[in-house]
């Protein structure tokens, strides 16, 4: 049973150490995320969706509460190369190449990990379809290629859990629904867990096995739907069907009551 | 409003006669309107000086880039190390690099003898003065390079589980080479100048006591010589610091 748990939090609580007293991000999270599942993550700004995923990747030590990440501490998963982040901005590093990017994480880190990676960049870079641009530097390539390296970049690292901090949110409609559809299938062929934060209600139906809706004001656990009735055995559905609609209006609803 | 574009030919082309026309004028115009030739000698006697004394002028010539290379070398490799320090050591740098910024004030010509009354009459003070004005425009670039690293650039590293080291070698470092360069390419001509400050104030070699004493004998030829030889230094001197980046960055391209 244990074996199967990706991350579980239990009455966490999360926040930023101030000058006199710490301030609460998000309060009470009890939360199982079960190995390969793709959960999203939806609430409005300031509901601590990103301080969630910041914790996870041992960016944020929680204030209270226990948080295990493949049944150890935040600090020692990372350590052994199981999370993987992907941000909002690409963050990849401009004077190396697409392939010497998703390279880093050969390179660095070395000491610490203790599994090895055999894995090699250009399957990574395959995988997300940009083999034809490996020596090309980052300025030259669009927001949805960048964000493209970015996630080869991370799966370089093998890792068990990808956490994903609205990775497609700065690019335009098309782009993003297309890097959906890729998102979806990679998760497919690794298997790899996926939390994936949004703000766009149809993306967090579209992509999400189940979705966690947080409310802010003060930042807490509003909602766990599970999306997986309305999708078919590879985890698609339809973006048009009126169980999406249904189940985007009721979010919507939640969103509107948790905001204020 | 078309924008007009000049043509390589003009591009080329134009300096060359900004800078002949003048010279020109210098030639010509200046001797006719009754200036002497031991105020302001023309173009042509400052190259035939050069000429007959180009053995005199190299042997002064030496020690000065000899002082400006070592004051070069040791100013900015103190500051580049001193900017790590600061980097690692918050602390440190909120006491120091205040005191340092002040001490960066003090004009170079004001310093220069309380230099030379404490470290003497020899080559030490040339170099020093000289890597005093590496120093300060090194150390503000590159302590501000190293920090220009982002909070996702440096959360990245961490995720990734790298060492200080590997942060450092892998952001750090190659974010601040650009500032770090543009401050060497200025060092390559300010040490030049500082080694000739050290040499007017106490010395019997060197460009910078040739400048003083052809001054003061009213050898007008040998002084423009003396000045020129001194501004072509620092055309080399920044030529090279040029090449080397250049060479820098077709390997970082290879190696990543």
């Amino acid at each position: 049973m244990g074996d199967t748990i990706a991350i579980e939090a239990e009455g966490l609580h999360l926040g930023y150490a101030g000058s006199t007293e710490t301030v609460r991000v998000l309060s009470g999270v009890d939360l199982v995320v079960r190995k390969g599942e793709f959960l999203t993550i939806l609430g409005p700004s300031g509901c601590g969706k990103s301080t969630f995923l910041r914790a996870v990747a041992d960016l944020l030590p929680p204030v209270g509460g226990r948080l295990t990440v493949l049944g150890k501490t935040a600090s020692d998963a990372r350590r052994r190369r199981e999370v993987a982040f992907v941000f909002q901005e690409a963050t990849l590093l401009p004077w190396r190449t697409v392939r010497q990017n998703v390279e880093l994480p050969l390179q660095v880190g070395k000491k610490s990990i203790s599994r090895s990676v055999d894995s090699k960049p250009s399957h990574w870079l395959d995988l997300v379809g940009l083999s034809d641009l490996g020596s090309r530097y980052p300025h030259q390539l669009s927001g949805g290629q960048r964000q493209r390296v970015a996630i080869a970049r991370a799966l370089q690292c093998e890792p068990d859990i990808l956490l994903m901090d609205e990775p497609f949110g700065a690019l335009d409609e098309i782009t993003r629904d297309r890097l959906n559809d890729e998102l979806l299938a990679i998760w497919h062929r690794t298997g790899t867990t996926i939390l994936f934060v949004t703000h766009s209600i149809t993306e967090a139906i579209y992509l999400g096995g189940r979705v966690l809706v947080l409310a802010a004001n003060p930042g807490r656990v509003q909602a766990l739907i599970d999306l997986m009735p309305m999708k078919d055995d590879n985890g698609f559905c339809r973006r048009e069907s009126p169980e999406v609609q249904e189940t985007a209006t009721h979010l919507r609803q939640l969103l509107r009551d948790g905001g204020a | 409003m078309i924008k007009h574009r000049l043509s390589i030919v003009e591009m080329t082309g134009l300096p060359a006669i900004g800078a002949g026309s003048l010279l020109a004028a210098w030639q010509w115009l200046i001797p006719a309107l009754g200036v002497p030739a031991y105020i302001l000698p023309t173009p042509a006697a400052v190259v035939r000086t050069f000429a007959t004394e180009w053995r005199f002028l190299l042997l002064n010539a030496v020690p000065t880039w000899y002082e400006a290379l070592l004051g070069f070398l040791l100013g900015n490799i103190l500051a580049v190390l001193l900017a790590i320090v600061f980097v690692y050591n918050p602390r440190l740098r909120t006491a120091y690099f205040p005191v340092v910024l002040l001490f960066n004030t003090i004009p170079v010509l004001a310093l220069a003898p309380i230099i030379i009354l404490v470290f003497g009459l020899g080559i030490l003070p040339k170099v020093i003065i000289a890597a005093l004005l590496c120093f300060f425009p090194t150390l503000v670039n590159t302590t501000r390079g190293l920090n220009l690293a982002t909070a996702n650039e440096l959360e990245l590293m961490h995720v990734l589980s790298a060492s200080d080291w590997e942060t450092f070698w892998r952001l750090r470092a190659p974010r601040a080479t650009p500032l770090l360069f543009a401050s060497l390419r200025i060092s390559a001509t300010t040490c030049v100048i500082g080694a000739i400050v050290g040499e007017w104030i106490g010395s019997n070699e060197g460009l910078g006591a040739v400048i003083i004493q052809s001054t003061f004998n009213y050898q007008a030829e040998r002084l423009f010589a003396a000045v020129l030889l001194a501004s072509l230094s620092g055309i080399v001197f920044f030529t090279a610091v040029a090449q080397i980046e250049r060479i820098f960055h077709r390997q970082q391209r290879q190696s990543g």
